[in-house]
C-alpha cells in the first residue's frame, strides 16, 4: 500500500475513535503511533516503501508480459510451427536422398557401359563418373547438417514447453490443439554414450580443419 | 608392385545409404570389389564377429553405436585390434581427430572427400596397390 494511503487510512480511523470516544485524547493517540511507529521504522522505512513498490510495479509488468505473451499463442509454436519445420527439413532429407539414387542409378549404368568403350574414351568417363561420385557426398553432408537444425529445433521447442509451464494455464487456452506426436528422429540424448561431446556434425568452413591440418596431426 | 590383395573383405559402416554408395563405388573403381556394408556400429561389429574382414571404414555420427564407439570396441576385442581402421566423417575439429587418434584409429578422411584422398589413405594403411 502506498505511503498516502496508509496515512489517509490513519486519519479516517482516529475519526473514528473521537467519535466512540470523545475523551480521547489526541495528543494522547499521537504519542502512541509515534511509539508504535518508531518500533517498526526499520522495517517501514522509506526504502523498504521504495522496495515494496517496486515489487508491485514488477509484478504489474510480469502480468502485463504474461498476458502478452499468451495474446502470441505460444502453445502454437509447440503445436504447429516447430513439428511442420522439422517433417519440411526431414522432407528435404529424403528428397535430396532419392535424387541422390537416381544420380546412381544413371551414372552406374554409364559406368557399365564405359567398359564397352575405346579405353581413351572410357578412362575420360571414368574421371568424369569419379567427380559425380564425390559431388554426390553433398547428400551426406546436408543430411548432417539439416539434422543439425532439427536438433536446434528441438531445444528451442524444450525452451517454450519449459515456459509454458512456467506461466502456468493462462498461456494455454482450453481450445488449442493437442500436441502432435513428434515425427522427427530425435538426436542421441543417451547420456551413457562416451564420445556425446564430439558429436559436433560437419562443422562451417571457418571453424573446420582441413585434411592437411588433420594428416599433421597423424604425423 | 602391389602388395595388396585387392580381394581383401573390407567393411563399411554409415547411416547414410548414399555415402555407402559412394564409397563402395570409389572402392569399386579403385579395385576392390569385396565390400560390405553395415549401417551402425553395433550391426558393423556383428558382422566383424562373423566374417574375417582385412579393413573396416567408418562413419563417426550414427546411433545407437557411433563409429568411435565401434573403434574403441575394435581395439579392445584381442580378435580385432590390429585391424586396419579407417575412420571417414564429417566430424572436423581437433579434438576429434587427436580422440579418435588415441583410440587406435589407422586414418582419418574429412567429409567431403575425393577419390584421390581415399587412395592416399588407403595406400598408407595397406601398402602400394
Amino acid at each position: 500500500m502506498a505511503v498516502a494511503a496508509v496515512k489517509e487510512k490513519i486519519a479516517s480511523q482516529l475519526q473514528e475513535l473521537r467519535k466512540a470516544d470523545a475523551s480521547l485524547d489526541p495528543e494522547e493517540i499521537v504519542s502512541i503511533v509515534e511509539a508504535i511507529v518508531e518500533t517498526i521504522e526499520g522495517d517501514m522505512s522509506a526504502v523498504s516503501l521504495k522496495v515494496y513498490s517496486d515489487i508491485e510495479a514488477l509484478a504489474r509488468y510480469i502480468n502485463t508480459a504474461r498476458s502478452e505473451i499468451a495474446d502470441l499463442r505460444p502453445d502454437d509454436i509447440n503445436a504447429e510451427h516447430l513439428p511442420a519445420a522439422t517433417d519440411e527439413l526431414s522432407a528435404i532429407v529424403g528428397s535430396t536422398e532419392q535424387a541422390t539414387n537416381t544420380i546412381f542409378e544413371a551414372v552406374e549404368s554409364i559406368e557399365a557401359l564405359a567398359e564397352k568403350m575405346p579405353e581413351e574414351i572410357a578412362d575420360q568417363v571414368s574421371t568424369a563418373i569419379t567427380s559425380i561420385y564425390e559431388a554426390c557426398g553433398f547428400q551426406d553432408i546436408t543430411g548432417q547438417r539439416i539434422t543439425k537444425v532439427v536438433t536446434a529445433l528441438q531445444k528451442v521447442e524444450s525452451k517454450v514447453d519449459a515456459l509454458l509451464h512456467a506461466f502456468g494455464d493462462d498461456l494455454m487456452p482450453s481450445d488449442a490443439p493437442k500436441k502432435p506426436e513428434k515425427k522427427t528422429k530425435a538426436p542421441s540424448g543417451d547420456p551413457a554414450r562416451p564420445d556425446e561431446d564430439l558429436m559436433n556434425g560437419p562443422q562451417l568452413p571457418e571453424d573446420a580443419i582441413s585434411q592437411d591440418d588433420i594428416d599433421a596431426l597423424f604425423g | 608392385m602391389s602388395t595388396v590383395d585387392m580381394g581383401m573383405p573390407i567393411l563399411i559402416v554409415d547411416d547414410y545409404k548414399t555415402m555407402l554408395r559412394i564409397i563402395r563405388n570409389l572402392l569399386k573403381q579403385l579395385g576392390f570389389n569385396n565390400v560390405d556394408e553395415a549401417t551402425d556400429g553395433s550391426a558393423a561389429l556383428q558382422k566383424l564377429r562373423d566374417k574375417d574382414y582385412h579393413l573396416i571404414i567408418s562413419d563417426w555420427n550414427m546411433e545407437p553405436m557411433s563409429g568411435m564407439q565401434l573403434l574403441t570396441e575394435v581395439r579392445a576385442d584381442i580378435k580385432l585390434k590390429e585391424l586396419p581402421f579407417i575412420m571417414i566423417t564429417a566430424e572436423s575439429k581437433t579434438e576429434n581427430v587427436i580422440a579418435a587418434k588415441e583410440a587406435g584409429v589407422s586414418n582419418y578422411i574429412v567429409k567431403p572427400f575425393n577419390a584421390a584422398t581415399l587412395k592416399t589413405k588407403l595406400t598408407a594403411v595397406l601398402g602400394n596397390f
